[in-house]
């Protein structure tokens, strides 16, 4: 399926989207830009730490609710357009649901096992507790509540047709938002046979009931990193960090990378990838799954 | 090298390395605290392990520049890969000897905002917002903070408690509301150090950074700053450390630029 496609199906306007699920690296920003372009609405964005994608999306328009432990520019800072948004309602206003780190993974946890809330001593003492009426304290305890994503968007490094995703590399939260959420799309570096998948189904990511769309990728991840395919763009978050900070340069930003580029492939003839693409690489050892 | 030679942002890195000791699981911050685990693992705390709430584990720093913890370079050789939550109930454990919290603005009694400031409803600044700090200040055995030393920023109570430290600074605050870890340890600036007394409460000033002064630095608090009776000069980077430093920081990304 192309990203078009995918994001049309599976992202409507007011849906509730978990991305950027594994921190900073493998971040769909491919998927982010798609949305952009068609021109999403009233999103509710679901994440932990959003390094820079949340903000390119708040900055365009589409979103109405933030759930989330921090929105920013990982290495480089404030997130301007979050600013301007809940500053100065620009380009709209924004519902912000703070959490932490570890509160925003119970959340999903919790949705993923189907029940209200989960407790956890963490955020006691925080002023979370009073903005966030999904966090509340009791007997000595947070009950955090469950958050139910319509749709996780997942950027793996490969994946067959099925949806049977392997990634490896830190996750975040990425395994309790995809099981939480009702479907998973996934972006993927490589498209592999299910031979290859199959031969270690412990590196599977999500089951493959949950995958409503698999979208061959490469590059869609860019600027975050992904493990033996690419490292980070630092100087594109820099730039882009400068160029959003006033509304002007924000929209000329978007033009150039987002409303004038039809798909990642033109996206990716303005990057030089040969310099951020991985080419010393370290093969794990097989492991063996014999059986008799 | 001439050690008078050294950044604002190079001396940070060093204290803050020494406040790791020699077998502490650190829970390691974005920016100045990978440098700083780096340092110490360098050095004085050969078996310091550090844990990102990415979700890995090492017991050594990543080979080359890392601009964010999940960068390629931090998975290799990591001891473990794995998913937040699981790094997470380590320290819902009580098992992280020291976090490190990037903090925007400070309170005399250690609280960190990093979320608001002005009402929440109406912002005047929005911030990003906890990531991890929170769980680290409430979960964490002991922590500390990095922050440019500004009186907006050093404030006499924080409008936003995101991160709490000794909340109102009144006895036993923390165990009442039942927050399991002990709380700040220090506040490092980019021209003090500030440190709490064991039990907790109000932040003194511990000592002053090599150029500048007890006045400066009570000029440039927002509260009436206690000195503790030995006071003393902020001890300057040692060679090793600002070795390892530049190793780990080649451009000087986190510690030559303001």
């Amino acid at each position: 399926m192309t990203m078009v496609e995918a994001i049309r199906r599976f992202v409507p306007d007011r849906s509730t989207v978990a991305l950027g699920l594994a921190l900073e690296p493998l971040i769909p920003f491919a998927a982010g830009h798609e949305m952009i372009r068609q021109g999403r609405r009233d999103l509710e964005l679901v994440g932990p730490i959003s390094d820079a994608l949340f903000d390119q999306l708040i900055g365009a328009g589409c979103v109405r609710q933030v759930t989330a432990a921090w929105v920013g520019n990982v290495s480089e800072g404030l997130g301007h357009c979050y600013r301007r948004a809940c500053e100065e309602r620009i380009p709209r206003s924004l519902e912000v649901r703070d959490h932490s780190n570890f509160s925003i993974s119970l959340a999903l946890w919790a949705a993923a096992w189907n029940v209200p809330t989960l407790p956890t001593r963490s955020l006691l003492g925080s002023d979370i507790l009073h903005t966030n009426p999904g966090v509340v304290a009791r007997d000595g305890l947070v009950h955090v509540d469950a958050v139910r994503p319509d749709v996780a968007i997942v950027h793996v490094q490969r994946s067959d047709e099925m949806g049977r995703a392997h990634a490896w590399g830190p996750m975040g939260i990425t395994e309790e938002a995809g099981l939480a959420a009702d479907g998973v799309v996934i972006s993927c570096e490589e498209l592999v046979e299910p031979s290859v998948t199959l031969s270690d189904p412990n590196r599977i990511l999500f089951p493959e009931t949950k995958v409503v769309a698999v979208v061959h990728e490469p590059g869609g991840a860019h600027p975050s990193p992904v493990q033996g395919f690419f490292k980070r763009d630092h100087s594109f978050y820099r730039d882009y960090a400068e160029q959003s900070r006033s509304v002007k340069g924000y929209l000329a930003w978007l033009e150039q990378w987002v409303m004038l580029v039809p798909d990642r492939t033109a996206y990716l003839n303005r990057i030089d990838t040969a310099s951020l693409r991985i080419t010393r690489h370290r093969m794990s050892e097989p492991v063996d799954y014999g059986a008799e | 090298m001439v050690l008078s030679n050294y950044t604002p942002q190079e001396l940070m890195v060093a204290v803050a390395s020494r406040e790791i000791q020699d077998g502490d699981l650190v829970f390691v911050g974005m920016r100045l605290p990978i440098l700083a685990y780096a340092v110490a693992r360098n050095g004085h705390a050969p078996s310091a392990r550090g844990l990102f709430e990415v979700g890995l584990m090492r017991d050594q720093p990543a080979e080359g520049f890392l601009g964010t913890m999940g960068d390629p370079p931090n998975v290799v050789g990591a001891l473990w890969a794995t998913r937040m939550s699981n790094v997470m109930a380590l320290m819902a454990q009580g098992s992280v000897d020291l976090g490190f919290i990037g903090g925007a603005e400070v309170d005399r009694f250690g609280n960190l905002n990093t979320s608001y400031v002005g009402d929440p409803a109406h912002p005047k600044v929005k911030l990003p917002g906890s990531g991890g700090g929170a769980d680290i200040a409430i979960l964490s055995r002991r922590w500390v903070t990095l922050m440019s030393h500004e009186r907006r920023r050093l404030v006499e109570r924080v409008s936003f408690i995101t991160s709490p430290g000794y909340g109102d600074g009144s006895p036993y605050w923390r165990k009442r509301n039942g927050l399991l870890g002990g709380g700040p340890a220090a506040i490092i600036t980019t021209i003090c150090v500030l440190r709490f007394p064991e039990l907790g409460g109000e932040a003194n000033l511990a000592s002053v950074h090599p150029g500048h002064t007890i006045d400066e630095v009570r000029a440039e608090t927002g509260w009436d700053l206690r000195v503790a009776d030995d006071v003393m000069e902020t001890p300057t980077p040692t060679e090793d450390e600002l070795s390892a430093i530049r190793r780990f920081d080649p451009e000087g990304f986190w510690t030559r630029s303001a």
